[in-house]
């Protein structure tokens, strides 16, 4: 590769991580009052932004109601300025469909649709700015939008990505390091029973390294949740303080 | 014209919190003792009751549930709730109640005009236009919920029926305290209704003579004076403010935010931080009482 080398001799990254270090978060949930449940999450240079409408009754000429479960949609969207080079992203294009396909199936799989049969669950997720690791900041975003909006799920789902340099496997993969070409994979899980949501995997890692690889992913996942996981409590104990205190 | 510029908005909450006794997250364990009984925002996996959604545990004998702090409308029979119609279908209208699924309202479910039981005929079923159209509101009462959860409401009584003139403010369903009585005459010469599906009708009280004869399906259209709007945006800005501050809604909490606004202008209760302090003003307020 042209001369960038990922990881220090002194075992440092570029952005001056450790190896198994997350990028640092921040995140609010409740961002808007319109809609049912909203989060916005930066995972270092990457931000995203999540809305969740509904359950409500299904609109539109697409889709049928489904008698015995709730239909999920997504949409994945990136803005224009998210990235170096502007850029007009039109509504659809083959990129963003795939990954409104992947959320729409990570959270098929978590939320509890039977509960809502009849009816139907918007999840918008917009990137406001692209550092490596959408798809997890997606995740982690729309996982918050939907707790925000009291939506029953089994768990949260979690999402981090991990890289492999110099025999040495990384967490929560940036741009930089997803761009050199090296493996990526992503991992999209519940934490508690550990269960994997959906698993993807970019460009070629020999199967000796994949176990360690996938360790590393997982145990960012869990980090994610325990910083998750303190938010939304702070954030449901302050909002049941101020309920109870009128 | 004048511009307000601030600094980033926090929401306006409590500063100082104490995490409440049980507060849960998804997927946390609540119990792993069978014993119990699971109710709404938990399910079982392995002999474990573990929670759902994200809210504090109510336990009411053997049934655990958790509820969470902002969801869509969960109706429950007897419930009075304000509502828009969306659809005018075969013998009932279709009603938006900010539930999961539009409630509906049975044309046998009304009280037509001209007396009370009057036998519905198929010219009846061709005037339902006439009586309630595509976007009108309604109030009405929730009858029974189906078994998929929707929900079937019923006007049947001269308090509910057609809304005239007035405002409606969406806020939280959660934030509507559950009283005896969801209509208030308020001494400032208005009336809200506070739905218990978090939509608030706020209208000026009519006069006696005024009140609808007519089974309530004849809107008044007579311009509102300036003075009466006046109340009724104030009241909108007071109950607005309340739900921005996650303040529970009820007479009293209304009546008092009402009172505490009367030393601003209307306008400038739009203004977060005059809000802020009328707010706080009604808290203390309410904190006294209850000691």
């Amino acid at each position: 590769m042209a001369g960038l080398e990922l990881l220090s001799d002194e075992g440092f990254r570029l952005d001056g991580r450790r190896p198994s270090e997350l990028r640092k978060i921040r995140l609010r949930l409740g961002v808007f009052d319109q809609a049912d449940g909203s989060a916005y999450i930066e995972q270092g240079n990457t931000k995203a932004l999540a809305t969740v409408y509904g359950p409500h009754e299904v609109l539109g000429g697409k889709g049928k109601p489904l008698h015995d479960k709730v239909i999920i949609n997504c949409q994945y969207s990136m803005a224009t300025f998210s990235t170096n080079e502007r850029k007009n992203r039109p509504q659809g294009d083959r990129k963003s469909t795939e990954m409104s396909l992947h959320l729409q199936r990570t959270f098929e799989a978590t939320i509890q649709t039977h509960l809502y049969p009849r009816s139907q669950i918007d999840i918008f997720v917009q990137i406001l700015q692209a550092d490596g690791g959408n798809y997890c900041a997606c995740v982690n975003a729309a996982t918050l939008a939907i707790i925000n909006a009291g939506i029953p799920m089994k768990d949260y789902v979690c999402a981090c990505s991990s890289g492999y340099v110099n025999n040495t496997p990384l967490t929560d993969v940036s741009y930089l390091e997803e761009s050199q070409g090296g493996p990526v994979v992503t991992v999209a899980m519940l934490p508690k029973s550990e269960q994997i949501a959906l698993f993807k995997m970019d460009n070629r890692l020999h199967v000796d390294h994949l176990e360690q690889v996938l360790e590393v992913a997982s145990k960012g996942c869990k980090d994610m949740y325990a910083v998750m996981n303190a938010a939304v409590k702070e954030h449901v104990s302050r909002m049941a303080k101020s309920m109870e205190c009128s | 014209m004048a511009i307000f510029i601030t600094t980033p908005r926090k929401r306006h909450v409590c500063d100082e919190f104490t995490e409440p006794q049980r507060l849960v997250t998804p997927g946390a364990t609540i119990t792993a003792d069978s014993d119990f009984m699971r109710g709404h925002g938990t399910y079982m996996e392995e002999d474990e009751l573990i929670a759902s959604v994200a809210g504090v545990v109510e336990k009411v004998n053997k049934l655990i549930s958790v509820r969470p702090l902002k969801t869509r409308y969960n109706g429950e029979v007897g419930d009075v709730i304000v509502g828009r119609i969306q659809e005018v279908g075969q013998k009932r209208w279709k009603v938006d109640v900010n539930s999961r699924l539009n409630a509906i309202l049975m044309l046998s479910a009304v009280n037509l005009p001209g007396g009370e039981l009057r036998k519905r005929s198929a010219e009846d079923e061709l005037k339902m236009r006439q009586y309630l159209t595509e976007g009108d509101l309604i109030s009405a009462e929730v009858q029974s919920v189906f078994s998929d959860g929707a929900l079937s409401l019923h006007t049947r009584s001269l308090k509910y029926g057609k809304l005239g003139q007035g405002i409606m403010v969406r806020v939280s369903p959660s934030l509507i305290k559950r009283r005896k009585t969801h209509f208030h005459n308020l001494t400032c010469g208005a009336s809200v209704i506070l739905g218990n599906n978090g939509y608030v009708w706020i209208t000026r009280t009519p006069t006696e003579e005024e009140e609808a004869p007519d089974g309530g399906f004849v809107q008044n259209l007579q311009p509102v004076s300036d003075e009466d709007r006046r109340v009724l945006a104030r009241l909108r800005n007071c109950i607005l403010g309340l739900a921005d501050h996650r303040m529970m809604l009820y007479d009293t909490s209304v009546i008092y935010t009402y009172a505490a606004s009367e030393d601003y202008p209307v306008a400038d209760l739009l203004n977060p931080d005059i809000m802020k302090d009328v707010i706080l003003k009604v808290r203390q307020q309410l904190n006294q009482e209850a000691t």
